[in-house]
């Protein structure tokens, strides 16, 4: 199959969804399909053969943190060109509804298309204000497909309509065979994430410290992620502030090995998730996962079968929950071998079958994606009565 | 003549804001007759395996029969008896694997496990199918019911868009494939 797939944000940041595109495409490419992505790159950044670059995207405030976005005629020139030259069977676009490089696409494409819903942001009144320009922008997807049943939620109630849900992927096998780290061992709890970004909930985590040091005198906090070290232990007592380390940012390798080292893995996001691949990582190495009970953590640990939850932003609920969980061994292993079960549904092999499948559902029997002319028409009319 | 001219102008606006519109309701049609073939394939292909198992004899006389009574009404049956013949193969499917052990038996038989997979495929695809044809449905309903396009009847003589309401909860034993 030819397949085309349009990344919203700069390829060469990196985020969840780009981290998504990029598997997705490479688990496609060794099924043996034609994968295009394009995405928005600097001219000088290197990319895999597989990417076309749409040009420089430009820092924007965004919903809540600062979006690289692509807009503008040189990036609606060249996503004709991609679409032109492509031709292909499906394109798969990320994020329709921000303003990104994904609804450039969806203005400029026809045929089937596919469109992956990644955030669940609460109604915006930009979104109620932006919604009349964005339907008929939307209504040219055949297929939607939502990351989560929260993400799927939040979709229907804003723009209507229905969508499949199907998880992100992760490569389990990548992390379950990772060698764990002797010094990353013994009573360790992992943190991955931003540490200057409070929706990832590190401060929860802080805070939460002390009571859990008191208990169980020999743990370790092990912090993977950017941001300022300093700032991140200045309301912890001089005294605890060993028993924290900072790695800095990890390598995935590292990541792996992380997650296969520590006896406890802790999710204390405060909110801004719709999926948390994370956590789904966090069991492929089959380390014990302790969440915030957001939503979405909530469904991906099989409403706390596969791992456990706290209540979300409540640090001492977090405590009492990682001094229990560190005295108890058994608990620990039990959930261990329960997440190891319950991630199979998000390996690969699983993800990128019913994507597949979706592709084929909306490609059977349609033409092939190509540039929308209508678009050019009313465009080269708008253009002769100026 | 200023006041001519600006008549003019709006009512070429307003040629270009119909056109435009009936070419989008003109390109949600033709979405969701191709979300509707979809379904149909799709739909085809679960009967077709359900009648394939309930004459191959892998399963228990009783089971057999349920299944090959289900995929045949759902096959024969008229537009408008449809979704609750499908609905009726659904439950049909779900009464037959409800246990793991009865999709065991299928995939131990010699080709058992090409069928298995076909039909795991078809009762994952039809929901799916089923979500993006109704999706259609509604996208299209909405434009429909516009002012505009009443007034005008730029929807033509295109019959309103029905959606396509079934049972289509996949079997028990089938839809967990990935815990397997």
């Amino acid at each position: 199959m030819r397949i085309g797939i349009v990344c919203p944000y700069s390829w060469d940041v990196p985020g969840g969804v780009q981290f998504h595109i990029r598997d997705l495409a490479e688990h496609l490419i060794r099924l043996g399909h034609e994968v295009s992505v394009l995405a928005p790159a600097d001219d000088e950044t290197p990319l895999p053969p597989y990417v076309v670059s749409a040009g420089r995207a430009v820092p924007v405030p965004y919903n809540g943190s600062v979006a690289r976005l692509n807009f503008g005629f040189l990036s609606a020139a060249r996503v004709r060109r991609w679409l032109h030259d492509g031709a292909f069977e499906v394109i798969h676009i990320h994020e329709p509804a921000s303003p990104s490089l994904g609804l450039l696409a969806c203005w400029a494409a026809q045929g089937p298309i596919v469109a992956t819903f990644h955030t669940s942001n609460p109604r915006s009144r930009a979104m109620i204000a932006a919604y009349p320009i964005l339907q008929p922008a939307l209504e040219k997807i055949s297929a939607r497909i939502a990351v989560s049943e929260y993400a799927r939620r939040t979709l229907v109630e804003h723009l209507g309509g229905d969508a499949v849900v199907i998880p992100n992927g992760v490569d389990v096998d990548f992390f379950a065979r990772a060698e764990p780290k002797k010094e990353w061992q013994g009573r360790t709890i992992g943190f991955i994430g931003r540490i200057d970004e409070p929706r990832k909930g590190l401060p929860v985590l802080m805070k939460a410290l002390p009571e859990i040091l008191a208990e169980v005198p020999d743990a370790r906090l092990l912090v993977a992620g950017r941001g300022d070290e300093k700032e991140a232990v200045a309301g912890l007592p001089a005294e605890l502030r060993s028993r924290v380390e900072f790695l800095g940012m990890v390598t995935d390798e590292d990541k792996a090995r992380l997650l296969r080292s520590v006896d406890l893995y802790v999710a204390p996001n405060t909110g801004g998730e719709s999926f948390g691949i994370i956590l789904v990582e966090a069991m492929s190495a089959a380390a014990p996962v302790l969440a915030s009970d957001l939503d979405a953590f909530a469904q991906v640990l099989d409403q706390g079968e596969a791992g456990e939850l706290f209540t979300n932003e409540n640090a001492s609920a977090l405590a009492a929950s990682a001094i229990r969980l560190l005295r108890d061994p058994s608990r620990l292993a039990e959930l261990r071998e329960r997440g190891s079960r319950h991630v199979r549904r998000f390996d690969w092999a699983t993800v990128g079958a019913d994507i597949l499948a979706v592709y084929e559902t909306v490609a059977d029997g349609a033409a092939s994606v190509d540039t929308d002319e209508r678009v050019s028409l009313r465009a080269r009319w708008g253009l002769a009565r100026d | 003549m200023t006041t001519l001219i600006w008549i003019l102008a709006a009512l070429i606006v307003i040629g270009l804001y119909l056109s435009w519109t009936a070419g989008r309701l003109d390109r949600l049609h033709a979405r969701i007759d191709a979300a509707r073939a979809a379904l149909d394939a799709q739909l085809l292909r679960r009967a077709s395996v359900a009648q394939e198992l309930g004459t191959s004899g892998v399963l228990d006389p009783v089971a057999s029969i349920v299944l090959y009574q289900a995929a045949h009404e759902a096959r024969q049956a008229e537009e408008d008896q449809r979704e609750v013949a499908e609905s009726a193969l659904s439950q049909a499917l779900r009464a037959v694997f409800d246990e793991a052990e009865q999709a065991e038996a299928v995939r131990e038989a010699p080709g058992g496990e090409q069928t298995l997979a076909e039909l795991t495929a078809a009762v994952r695809r039809v929901p799916m199918a089923r979500r993006f044809h109704n999706d259609a449905v509604r996208a299209a309903r909405a434009v429909r019911r516009h002012r505009v396009v009443r007034w005008f009847r730029l929807a033509g003589h295109a019959p309103f868009p029905l959606a396509f309401e079934m049972d289509d909860e996949a079997p028990a034993a089938l839809g967990e494939r990935a815990a397997a």
